[in-house]
């Protein structure tokens, strides 16, 4: 048992176990959607007495940001505790495809070459770290939700504005991906 | 104290999203390529027993914890707004590899400079916020 636990999860085990946490939160009194916590965090640092759209009561959301704070949490111990240090099984192409842009793979989950200190103020650590960042939690509120609140929350609710958002996550990720890597990342 | 269970799920979500490798940026690069299954497969099987899940509670008029009968908000009609914000967010997505979830829990995984793509997300939906009237919805 604790050797499957230790090992990288298949996606048929993941899976159901996120629809348990979409379960969990609606039985606990709350959704499953992350975005939201940005918005809170904008309020409580002051920004509801300049900008209306952040002027609510962020209390109510205190159990979303707790959840988050869970989600840090559960990372610390998954790696940890909970890990193998086995390295990650990226497919063959996606390795190649990358080496081709000079992103090495070296089993990790993020390409440390890139997400780094030292990287911060070159030109390609800034674009994904502070211009991705930002893209992220301004398209997130435009679109009204991300990956958790649209992708899942969302399409298991059959909502059709969160099948748009999907599309329009898939367009904004394969043109980032297909088009825009391949100069971006050769300069 | 009626907090604690939210951290908890918060604590299993995190370790989900470890152990299954989400919140990797190879892993997103490899799901834009569409050269694995994994992803799709997670998101999938996610989404799939989310639907009956979601039918079950509607069916069953099922209640919370607190005793209220969980209700489900439909999402505002409209096209533009969750197209282009989709598409903005899809490129923020490609280029850090992460969405708001997975952002906190890397921090948890000893990448501290997330906290630095977390504090630009915060300052994009603040950015939101200020032009929201000016953009179309």
């Amino acid at each position: 048992m604790i050797e499957y636990i230790l090992q990288p999860w298949p996606w048929y085990f993941s899976g159901p176990l996120i629809t348990l946490i979409m379960f969990l939160l609606l039985w606990s009194g709350g959704y499953f959607g992350v975005s939201s916590n940005l918005r809170s965090l904008c309020a409580i640092g002051g920004a509801g007495k300049k900008v209306p759209f952040f002027d609510f009561d962020w209390k109510e959301q205190i159990w979303n940001l707790v959840f988050i704070l869970g989600a840090l949490i559960g990372g610390y111990i998954a790696t940890n505790f909970l890990s193998n240090s086995e390295p990650l099984q990226l497919s063959q192409d996606t390795i190649a495809d990358l080496a081709d842009i000079n992103i090495p793979f070296q089993g990790g989950l993020m390409p440390e070459a890139l997400f780094n200190w030292e990287n911060l103020l070159t030109l390609k650590g800034f674009t994904i770290i502070v211009v991705g960042g930002f893209m992220v939690g301004f398209g997130t509120r435009w679109a009204g939700g991300c990956t958790s609140g649209h992708a899942i929350s969302g399409l298991s609710n059959l909502q059709l504005p969160s099948l748009i958002s999907v599309v329009g996550f898939f367009i904004g990720g394969l043109v980032m991906t297909h088009f825009i890597f391949p100069i971006f990342f050769n300069l | 104290m009626k907090y604690i269970k939210f951290l908890l799920i918060g604590i299993l979500f995190g370790i989900i999203m470890t152990k299954s490798e989400a919140i990797s940026w190879y892993r997103i690069q490899e799901m834009f390529r569409f050269q694995s299954f994994h992803m799709y497969g997670i998101i999938g099987s996610t989404v799939v027993l989310g639907m009956i899940m979601i039918q079950l509670i509607k069916y069953k008029q099922l209640r919370s914890i607190g005793g209220k009968t969980i209700q489900f908000q439909p999402k505002e009609k409209g096209v533009k707004r969750y197209l282009l914000g989709g598409i903005i967010f899809g490129f923020g997505w490609a280029l850090t590899g992460s969405c708001p979830g997975p952002m906190f829990t890397l921090v948890g995984n000893g990448f501290s400079i997330i906290l630095v793509s977390i504090a630009c997300a915060i300052l994009g939906t603040y950015t939101y916020g200020y032009y929201k009237d000016k953009l179309p919805h």
